[in-house]
C-alpha cells in the first residue's frame, strides 16, 4: 500500500469504509471484553437505528453465543472495531455476555478432563 | 451496567488453544481441518511495542505502541460439555511474541507446528511456551514430505532440546483426524500437567489448619 516510488498512497484493497469510521472515531469499547468473550443476542430487537455492521454483529450472535474473535473475523474488521460495535450493542441491551457459572480455569484438572472427553467424541 | 445478566443458568465456557510455529508451516491449514467453521482471519491491534530485535523500528516513531497482526481463528463446539474451544493461529516470528502473551493467557495450551524442511523455525515458539509455562506439544507437519527428510520424533526432541515429557507427534495438518489427534494429545498432556501440579501443591501445602476449638486459644496467646 505505501509506496516511495511516486505512486499514490492508496489502499483500494482495504475496506471500503475505514475501520474506525464505523466506530465514530472511538478506539475503546465501553465494556471490557476479550477475544474469547462470548455474546448472544437477546430476544427483543433493539430500538432505533443500527448501522449495517452493528446489525451484522447482532445477526451473528443470534441463536448461538459467538466469540468476539469470530464476530471480528466474520465482519472482516479488526478486533478492536468489533469490540466497540459489540459493546454498543451490549449497552443498548441488544446483546448479553455469557457469564458461565463454572470457572474457566484452564489449569483445572476436572475442566481439562471434560474437554478431553468432548474432544475425543468430536466428529471432524 | 446493562447487558451483564446471564444468558441462562448454563452459559457455555470458552477456552483457547493456540497454534504457533514458524511462518508458512500450516497453522491455518490445521485450524481449518478441525474447525467446524471455515478458518477466519482477523486483525488484532496490540498495545505493546515490539522490542528487542528492532524489526519494526522506523525513525521518528520509536514510541510506536500499537502493532497490528493477523490472527487465524477456528472453533470447535463441545455440545455435551457446553464448551466452545477457540483455536487461534498466530504469527511465528519472534517480533510477534507479544501476541502470544495475549493469547496464551488463559489458554489450555499450545500446539507448536514444525516443518520437516525448516525444523528449527519453530524453536522460538518452543522457547516461548517453555519460558511462560504454557503446556505445549510439538507436531511435525509431514505434508509434502516425499522429498523431504522424515525425522523421527526422537530426532525432533533432540534437535529442539525438548524436555522429556513434552509430547512430539508426527501429523498431517490437512487431515482432520490427524489434526484432531494433535489437539487430543495436547489436552491430554495439559491434563497430566495440571494433575502433577495439583499433587505438588498438596505436598508443599502447610499442614492442615488446627481444629476450630483451638483457634481462639491461638488468638489469645498471640
Amino acid at each position: 500500500m505505501a509506496a516511495l516510488d511516486g505512486t499514490p498512497w492508496v489502499d483500494d484493497d482495504e475496506h471500503e469504509v475505514r475501520p474506525y469510521a464505523l466506530t465514530g472515531g472511538r478506539t475503546r469499547p465501553t465494556n471490557e471484553m476479550s477475544l474469547s468473550s462470548l455474546l448472544k443476542a437477546r430476544a427483543t430487537a433493539p430500538e432505533g437505528y443500527l448501522s449495517p455492521e452493528a446489525a451484522h454483529c447482532l445477526a451473528l450472535c443470534r441463536g448461538e453465543a459467538r466469540s468476539v474473535a469470530e464476530v471480528a473475523a466474520t465482519l472482516g474488521q479488526p478486533v478492536q472495531v468489533a469490540k466497540i460495535l459489540l459493546s454498543d450493542l451490549l449497552d443498548a441491551g441488544a446483546l448479553i455476555m455469557a457469564m458461565p457459572t463454572r470457572t474457566a480455569d484452564p489449569k483445572d484438572p476436572n475442566l481439562l478432563e471434560a474437554v478431553l472427553e468432548g474432544l475425543r467424541t468430536y466428529v471432524v | 451496567m446493562r447487558g451483564y445478566e446471564p444468558m441462562s443458568s448454563d452459559d457455555p465456557i470458552a477456552l483457547k488453544i493456540v497454534v504457533g510455529g514458524g511462518f508458512g508451516v500450516g497453522k491455518t491449514t490445521m485450524i481449518g481441518s478441525v474447525s467446524e467453521i471455515k478458518p477466519l482471519s482477523t486483525e488484532e491491534t496490540l498495545t505493546s511495542a515490539s522490542s528487542g530485535t528492532g524489526t519494526d523500528r522506523l525513525e521518528g516513531i520509536e514510541n510506536k505502541s500499537t502493532t497490528t497482526v493477523a490472527l487465524d481463528f477456528g472453533r470447535i463446539t463441545l455440545q455435551k460439555q457446553n464448551m466452545v474451544l477457540l483455536l487461534f493461529g498466530t504469527p511465528g516470528q519472534q517480533r510477534f511474541w507479544f501476541t502470544w502473551d495475549d493469547l496464551s493467557l488463559g489458554a489450555i495450551g499450545a500446539v507448536v507446528l514444525a516443518d520437516t524442511r525448516r525444523l528449527l523455525d519453530c524453536f522460538a515458539a518452543v522457547e516461548y511456551f517453555e519460558s511462560r509455562d504454557v503446556p505445549f506439544v510439538v507436531a511435525v507437519n509431514e505434508f509434502d514430505a516425499d522429498d523431504a527428510y522424515r525425522y523421527s520424533s526422537e530426532e525432533v526432541r533432540e534437535a529442539l532440546e525438548l524436555k522429556a515429557d513434552v509430547p512430539v507427534l508426527l501429523c498431517d495438518a490437512r487431515d482432520p483426524a490427524s489434526a484432531k489427534h494433535v489437539l487430543v494429545s495436547l489436552v491430554s498432556y495439559a491434563h497430566a500437567v495440571s494433575l502433577r501440579r495439583a499433587r505438588e501443591r498438596a505436598v508443599q501445602a502447610p499442614p492442615a489448619a488446627p481444629p476450630l476449638q483451638h483457634s481462639s486459644d491461638l488468638g489469645a496467646t498471640s
